[in-house]
């Protein structure tokens, strides 16, 4: 186990290294001048020009790609160009309001999905199935932002429930609940979607196997061949359906922070790349790939528990 | 003489799919006598494995629906009992094993645990006596060091040790009957013999009825003691084994017997006589087997010819039976 976990992280430094080069590409080409911003409005254009030169971006992109990895081996994330706070102190306090809206969306859309899933499968044809599988293709079909609308609407503004702006404090806290509530519901229900369907067809194709004819034949209840010899073994491609998807859970986040301004890592990386905030902008893209490697690390952990045959000897 | 532990009376059993509706069982009857192996042999298709399943009631329903007859356990219609009553009898009084070693066995627990689950179900046993027991099983079957492949899973498991481990599923809690669909099929020939010669000591340890269904005659020749020969759905003939084999009354019967030696010697495949079964949804008014009869006349195209006894202990549903010298 722990020579596998080993094994995945030294194949994720490519793959950190190509997310942080594509990353700092990225950041180039979006508008604004990051030495424009740093110098401020009523700079001068040799002042600018300056600047420019001190923060080497006059220098050919491969080299300040060189230096900012040199930084980053040192554990400098540089300053923000706006706030001049260091970058890794304003995304350490990001990353906590950021985890508690994945905690908080993923608590209770995955095991719902997953029990959405089962029913459809057990009572495929009928009309719960179809019921549940309308829900669930409305939660793959909706943008996210329109469900974020919607909640807002009528959870927000017509029946006053839930406030919709900010983070109300931590996730313990009664405020802080009140004030996940409507994100965490958001960004939950794009998760429906796939994680029914995927937990219906892969109930079904497992019911159909002998092993679950044997259950069966041992004298089991329907429910627990259901969820014993079924489920159980269905749960596989899900767990690994989910870890795919988590990248479409972070994408989901950035929209889900920014139009609830919940203060986490989403809403701060758009904000540094319309603001030209260079260093803050590459530090958000550094957390976020940091976060993709662990979350996989984490569902091959999975997959490996749930699936005896992936543990070779 | 003795009561049959279990007794199949005018079975019928049809699937209903989309519009189509096929009789896959017809009128089949057989006893099982308590302590014996009874041999069900018959081409593919021609509704074993539809009748085991019956017996266990574990056929999908739909499509499948048990239209008549009866399955007596020690005198008790298994057909009407309710789901919870027959669920006790599954895998306690009747345990079953599979013709898909590789496949039968979950292979997201250990052999044990699925032994273990079936021990809590029906003789309460829990924890380190679970375990002792299942391990004791798997001694029984003859798993090479049972105390460390008890917690192996499946996949670690050979095809023959899988179907080892399904035979100890299967006596787990000391069933009177035992329905084996097929067991050695999918396994290679040394493999199979080990496998029989393991179901016959067993049988000798714990008196376990056994219903051994197969394609292989020679299986038959060595484990049986009655015969029941299945053709497109209905029992053509039965008999002890002797009788069958020594005496075939019935053309197919016949057929099937004279195939044997022609065959690469162990795996006598049935499927050696010319002609194919008439196809399940086809109304057939006569033999289900004259198309592929040769001694069939008109008489035997227009009516069916019931099972009757030819001599004592021995059945056959032919118009020509009792036909002489047939073996010969
Ligand atoms: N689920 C099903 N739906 C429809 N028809 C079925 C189903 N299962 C079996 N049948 C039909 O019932 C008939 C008997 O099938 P069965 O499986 O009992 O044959 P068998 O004698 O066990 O054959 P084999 O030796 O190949 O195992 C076949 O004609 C088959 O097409
Ligand atoms: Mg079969």
């Amino acid at each position: 186990m722990i020579e596998t976990i080993i094994n995945r992280l030294l194949v994720s430094i490519p793959v950190l290294f190509g997310v942080l080069f594509l990353g700092f590409a990225l950041v180039q080409l979006a508008p604004g001048d990051p030495a424009a911003v740093q110098a401020g409005p009523s700079a001068t254009p040799e002042i600018v020009a300056k600047i420019r030169e001190e923060m080497g971006l006059d220098q050919p992109m491969i080299v300040q790609f060189g230096r900012y990895i040199e930084r980053l081996a040192h554990g400098d994330l540089g300053r923000s160009l706006i706030s001049n706070k260091a970058v890794s102190s304003e995304l350490a306090a990001a990353i906590v309001p950021t985890l508690e809206l994945m905690f908080a969306s993923l608590i209770w859309s995955i095991p719902l999905g997953i029990a959405m899933g089962t029913l459809a499968a057990v009572w495929r044809g009928s009309l719960i199935d179809r019921a549940i599988m309308a829900i669930s293709v409305a939660g793959v079909s909706l943008p996210i932002f329109f469900i974020c609308l919607l909640l807002i609407q009528f959870l927000g503004v017509k029946y006053p429930i839930f406030p919709f702006i900010g983070r109300g404090g931590p996730l313990w806290t009664v405020d802080g609940l009140r004030h996940i509530a409507l994100p965490a519901l958001s960004l939950g229900l794009i998760f429906i979607g796939p994680v029914s369907r995927m937990t219906r067809s892969s109930v079904l194709e497992v019911l159909r196997l002998d092993h679950v004819r044997t259950a069966r034949a041992k004298g089991l209840t329907e429910t627990q061949v259901i969820l014993r010899h079924g489920l159980r073994n269905a749960l596989i491609p899900v767990v690994t359906l989910v870890g795919l998807q988590i990248g479409y859970l972070l994408g989901g986040a950035v929209v889900t922070e920014t139009i609830f301004s919940y203060p986490g890592i989403g809403r701060l990386a758009v904000g540094a790349i319309l603001s030209a905030d260079f260093p803050l902008a590459q530090g958000t893209i550094l957390v976020l790939a940091l976060g993709f490697i662990l979350v996989n690390l984490i569902v091959d952990i999975l997959y490996a528990r749930l699936d005896p045959r992936v543990q070779k000897k | 003489m003795a009561e049959p532990l279990l007794s199949v009376r005018d079975l019928q059993v049809r699937f209903r799919s989309g519009g189509q509706s096929l009789r896959a069982v017809d009128g089949v009857s057989f006893d099982l006598m308590p302590g014996q192996t009874l041999g069900i042999v018959g081409e593919s298709g021609c509704g074993k494995s539809v009748t085991s399943l019956s017996i266990m009631r574990l056929l999908p329903s739909p499509p499948a629906m048990i239209e008549g007859g009866q399955v007596l356990l020690q005198g008790r219609d298994l057909l009407k009992l309710s789901e919870a009553e027959m669920r006790k009898l599954r895998g306690g009084r009747m345990g079953m094993i599979f013709q898909e070693p590789m496949t039968s066995l979950n292979p997201v627990y250990t052999c044990g645990d699925q032994i273990i689950e079936s021990l809590r179900i029906h003789s309460g046993l829990k924890g380190k006596d679970a375990r002792d027991r299942a391990i004791e099983l798997l001694t029984l079957v003859r798993l090479p060091s049972p105390e460390k492949r008890v917690d192996d899973y499946p996949h670690q498991l050979s095809g023959g040790q899988r179907q080892r481990v399904m035979i100890a599923l299967a006596l787990a809690n000391d069933p009177a009957v035992l329905i084996a669909d097929e067991p050695t099929t999918a396994l290679d020939v040394t493999i199979q013999s080990q496998i029989l010669d393991l179901m016959r000591d067993l049988q000798d340890r714990t008196g376990t009825a056994i219903m051994l269904i197969t394609h292989d005659l020679g299986v038959v020749a060595e484990t049986c003691q009655q015969v029941v020969v299945m053709y497109a759905g209905a029992v053509i003939e039965k008999g002890e084994v002797q009788q069958i084999f020594q005496d075939p009354q019935h053309p197919y019967t016949i057929g099937l017997m004279a195939a044997v030696p022609r065959m690469d010697t162990a795996r006598g495949r049935l499927a050696t006589i010319p002609g194919a079964v008439p196809p399940p949804w086809q109304a057939i008014p006569g033999c289900r087997f004259a198309g592929r009869c040769p001694l069939a006349d008109d008489r035997c195209r227009k009516s069916p010819p019931p099972l009757r006894p030819i001599t004592a202990g021995h059945e056959v549903a032919c118009w020509k039976a009792p036909i002489e010298g047939a073996r010969a």
